[in-house]
């Protein structure tokens, strides 16, 4: 058997790293990111990179560490609008974006990770989306031509995972991490628990195995979370 | 008075109907789900992946694998469940979200939306704008009637880059309600805020519209 499982983030990314290829980054916000995979993609230092990921981090952690080290040239995000640099290296034309609504990038990346180039939806008729897309007109109602993406790698979060690579996801932080997992021409994965195969109930893994190249326990999960926002407690 | 920020929240909240799949856009919207009628049962969609969503989470008790489309920490119910973005999509796209409340840049006689960006100068993203007004059944706008500058925003048409054409149902600004009906028929004010007079409202209005008060 092919054994999946790293000890390390850069074990796992090892050979699989060039400058100028496509990365798929799971997470929402910083929600379900795979943050030891990215700190060592920063520590290799590869370039020019596209990156596809729902937002880009924030400045200081996330992809906005990728950013602050030059090494993204282009973005496949639906909202950025959490990173000050980011704004800043779009503006001045240092970093080329490309604007996917919600979910239509999560849909393009299911798609591609499908084996489906191109799919249509009414998403973003009428608007810049649509621009240079293909219109055509089902039922009465028009629709937008978006195509199916893959990746040269995804770099997923996951909270359980065993050594055959079968993953679950915990809460909010599932997000765009499933179909990046199927989306990427090789996939690795971060998980905060490795268990013994065999642990994991098989009629609740979310994402199997087939889809999971490398497999690693993450060293440090600092899981950041952006807008702490509680209640007070209701005295009784 | 015109309505406070809370009470345009309390104005939107009367359009829930028992039973619901709703989902709420980010700042004023978000603030609807203080103001679920009595006896109106509603469940929320996060958009990220989550449906039923619950509370703010105690002080301490903040899980960071638990957030909401506004990145702010939740809880869940003991009805909830969570799935894939793309899944989530597939309820708003698909048709299965009964009613969604979004913020508002622009709104036009056309029922046009714009909310995502300000060209050359504010590059946020649609995040999942686009989709909920594509796929959810009714669409309902809350915003400041006008800018800070005094410029109307309920316009003939919109000049920023739309989220959606035709897709505004109702809009609830400080001023009242307008009936847009995704532009079917002329733009309708049907409610005004207490002390807002018609005159008011035309002045700080640049669409045309019926009074249906």
């Amino acid at each position: 058997m092919v054994d999946k499982v790293t000890k390390t983030a850069a074990e796992a990314l090892d050979g699989l790293l060039f400058d100028g290829m496509t990365i798929m980054a799971g997470g929402f916000g910083l929600c379900g990111i795979p943050e030891n995979l990215i700190a060592a993609i920063r520590e290799h230092g590869v370039k020019d990179l596209t990156v596809v990921s729902n937002n880009c981090g924030i400045d200081g952690f996330g992809l906005g560490i990728l950013l602050e080290s030059g090494q993204i040239r282009k973005m496949i995000s639906s909202y950025v609008g959490e990173n000050k640099l980011f704004e800043k290296l779009y503006l001045s034309g240092e970093l080329e974006l490309e604007f996917n609504p919600q979910g239509t990038l999560a849909e393009r990346i299911r798609a591609g990770g499908a084996g489906i180039p191109a799919f249509f939806t009414r998403t973003g008729v009428g608007t810049l989306v649509a621009e240079g897309k293909e219109v055509r007109e089902f039922d009465g109602e028009l629709y937008v031509m978006e195509r199916g993406l893959t990746a040269d790698l995804s770099i997923v979060k996951a909270h359980t995972g065993d050594a055959e690579g079968n993953l679950v996801f915990r809460k909010t932080a599932r997000n765009f991490n499933p179909m990046m997992a199927t989306a990427g021409r090789k996939t690795v994965v971060e998980v905060e628990q490795l268990v013994a195969i065999g642990a994991l109930d098989k009629d609740n893994i979310h994402t199997p195995g087939i889809f999971v190249d490398r497999i690693f326990k993450g060293a440090v999960f600092e899981k950041r979370i952006e807008r702490v926002t509680t209640r007070q407690k209701e005295s009784v | 008075m015109a309505w406070t920020r809370d009470e345009v929240a309390a104005r939107a909240a009367l359009e829930l109907q028992d039973g619901f799949y709703v989902n709420l856009g980010i700042g004023i919207p978000t603030l609807v789900a203080n103001y679920i009628p009595e006896g109106v049962n509603v469940t929320l969609q996060s958009e990220n992946g989550m449906l039923g969503m619950g509370p703010f989470p105690y002080e301490g008790e903040e899980d960071a694998d638990l957030i909401n489309a506004g990145k702010q920490t939740i809880t869940e119910l003991d009805s909830s469940s969570y799935f894939s973005s793309a899944d989530s999509f597939a309820m708003i796209r698909g048709g299965h979200i009964a009613l969604s409340i979004l913020g508002g840049m622009q709104v036009s006689e056309a029922g046009d939306l714009a909310n995502w960006m300000v060209p050359g100068k504010m590059v946020k993203g649609m995040g999942g704008a686009m989709d909920l007004v594509a796929g959810v059944k009714r669409v309902v706008v809350v915003m400041d009637h006008c800018e800070k500058s005094g410029a109307p925003k309920l316009l003939r048409q919109c000049s920023l880059p739309l989220t959606g054409a035709g897709v505004v149902d109702l809009l609830i600004t400080e001023l009242g309600v307008f009936e847009i009906n995704r532009g079917k028929s002329p733009v309708r004010l049907i409610e005004l805020a207490p002390g807002v007079t018609v005159d008011e409202v035309r002045e700080k209005t640049e669409a045309a519209f019926t009074v249906a008060v």
